[in-house]
């Protein structure tokens, strides 16, 4: 093991805070457990999906595909003067992966069921075994993608090399089965066309959530960049910070192109669908929003950012992005699902299902920093100094 | 846009009328789009 890492305060205001969310979550997780669904949650028949589906995976699984479209871009496009960006992005995909399947543990009522579509009953005519499927396997690939910096950390110079060598083939898994699921948990609600409000329904959902990964993916390696650099800034070595702002402005463009893209085939979408007549309703403003303030807005904001070559500029864009993502996942799961049900019967969660949800992402942030302090991800590893 | 359509063929017509209107409009306004990125680049080259 390498000695970079620095010596930090056992009572840091960040290992306060999270140690007593911690504290606070472990109550509910037992409750959880031995109470079932119905002691920590609001969902019901009508509502089986709440905010751990809403906000845990379908966000968590969206602003996780930064690991394979840097990997993609690096590996396979060969833009290499993204190379920096590689290893953090597979590290937030990796652990955003985890973490869903951790969330997952707590939705699913018999969680100790979770492996049964690969064992017992595969249930293949369903849209949720190819989610489960691809999502179990692509966490396989990113543990594997990520596993090179845990070896070197380790020292096992042997398993690294043999690692190493299958770059490429996991890059192109990750692309397929990221590409895979991340359209499928678009399909999985076009099975309820009259839950989903017309506004954000679509035969095209599964292109929709594919291509707003993409941006999703490009906004959170930059928002999880700007954060490092706030808070690793000593653990990023010479070569980390040249390459950043090759990072920041490529990103940026990109997203900026891909926001674009994503706008176009959203308004194609609602010309399919005839559905003009529904945008000066309050679910039309609402729509609007998200159309013209979470997409539009930040693809001008990267625009403008990556042309004058302004870093805060492209830096709030991603921030913003991830915001508008998270919104686009709740709508659909959420705030638009269930439209037409009198507000007696919507789903509202309860206090204790966002509790966990905060423990979750603690836990998350927690591994996130115990990595990036220890382990070569923002650094180049002193043996390894050409591989990276 | 509200009026009533009361066949598939009908509803197809105008849909992708439209979509075809949108298409083109678009690929204007991403040429555009692509200038205002990359003209500037272009320009320091």
């Amino acid at each position: 093991m390498t000695d970079h890492a620095i010596k930090r305060p056992l009572f840091s205001p960040f290992n306060i805070i999270s140690a007593i969310i911690v504290i606070a979550g472990l109550p509910l997780v037992y409750l959880r457990f031995t109470g079932g669904l119905g002691a920590v949650t609001n969902l019901d028949h009508t509502n089986p999906w709440g905010i751990w589906i809403g906000f845990d995976l379908l966000t968590g699984v969206a602003l996780a595909a930064g690991g394979y479209v840097t990997a993609a871009a690096v590996e396979l496009f060969g833009m290499k003067k993204f190379h920096a960006a590689v290893r953090p992005a597979i590290l937030t995909g990796f652990l955003g992966y985890s973490l869903v399947v951790f969330a997952l543990l707590f939705d699913v009522g018999r969680p100790w069921r979770l492996p049964y579509p690969f064992v017992v009953s595969q249930g293949v005519t369903s849209i949720m075994f190819e989610v489960g499927a691809c999502v179990g396997l692509y966490l396989t690939v990113l543990f594997l993608e990520f596993s090179p910096a845990a070896l070197e950390w380790l020292g096992l110079k042997k398993i690294r090399k043999i690692i190493v060598r299958l770059t490429i083939l996991l890059t192109v898994l990750g692309v397929v089965l990221s590409t895979l699921h991340q359209s499928s948990l678009g399909a999985m609600f076009l099975i309820a066309p009259w839950k989903l409000h017309p506004l954000w329904y679509s035969t095209y959902l599964p292109v929709f959530f594919f291509v707003s990964s993409i941006a999703a993916g490009l906004s959170m390696v930059l928002f999880e960049a700007t954060l490092s650099h706030k808070h690793f800034h000593d653990k990023m070595d010479k070569g980390y910070l040249e390459a950043s702002n090759h990072v920041v402005y490529g990103f940026g463009r990109a997203a900026a192109l891909v926001l674009a893209g994503y706008f176009a085939i959203k308004v194609f979408g609602l010309a399919m669908g005839n559905h003009w007549d529904l945008l000066f309703t309050g679910y039309g403003y609402w729509f609007q929003l998200e159309m013209i303030g979470f997409i539009l807005f930040p693809c001008f904001l990267f625009a403008v950012g990556s042309r004058d070559k302004n870093k805060k500029l492209i830096r709030f864009a991603a921030f913003w992005t991830v915001l508008g993502i998270m919104l686009n996942r709740l709508n659909i799961s959420f705030f638009c699902f269930n439209y037409h049900l009198p507000a007696s019967e919507r789903y509202v969660p309860h206090w204790m299902e966002i509790g966990i949800s905060v423990f979750v992402v603690t836990i998350g942030l927690i591994v996130f920093r115990f990595i990036v302090t220890r382990m070569p991800i923002l650094y180049h590893h002193p043996d390894y100094p050409e591989e990276h | 846009m509200s009026e009533t359509i009361y066949t598939l063929q009908d509803f197809m017509t105008q849909t992708k009328g439209i979509v075809y209107i949108l298409v083109v409009g678009y690929l204007i306004g991403f040429t555009a789009f692509w200038c205002f990125l990359f003209r500037r680049d272009k320009k320091e080259d």
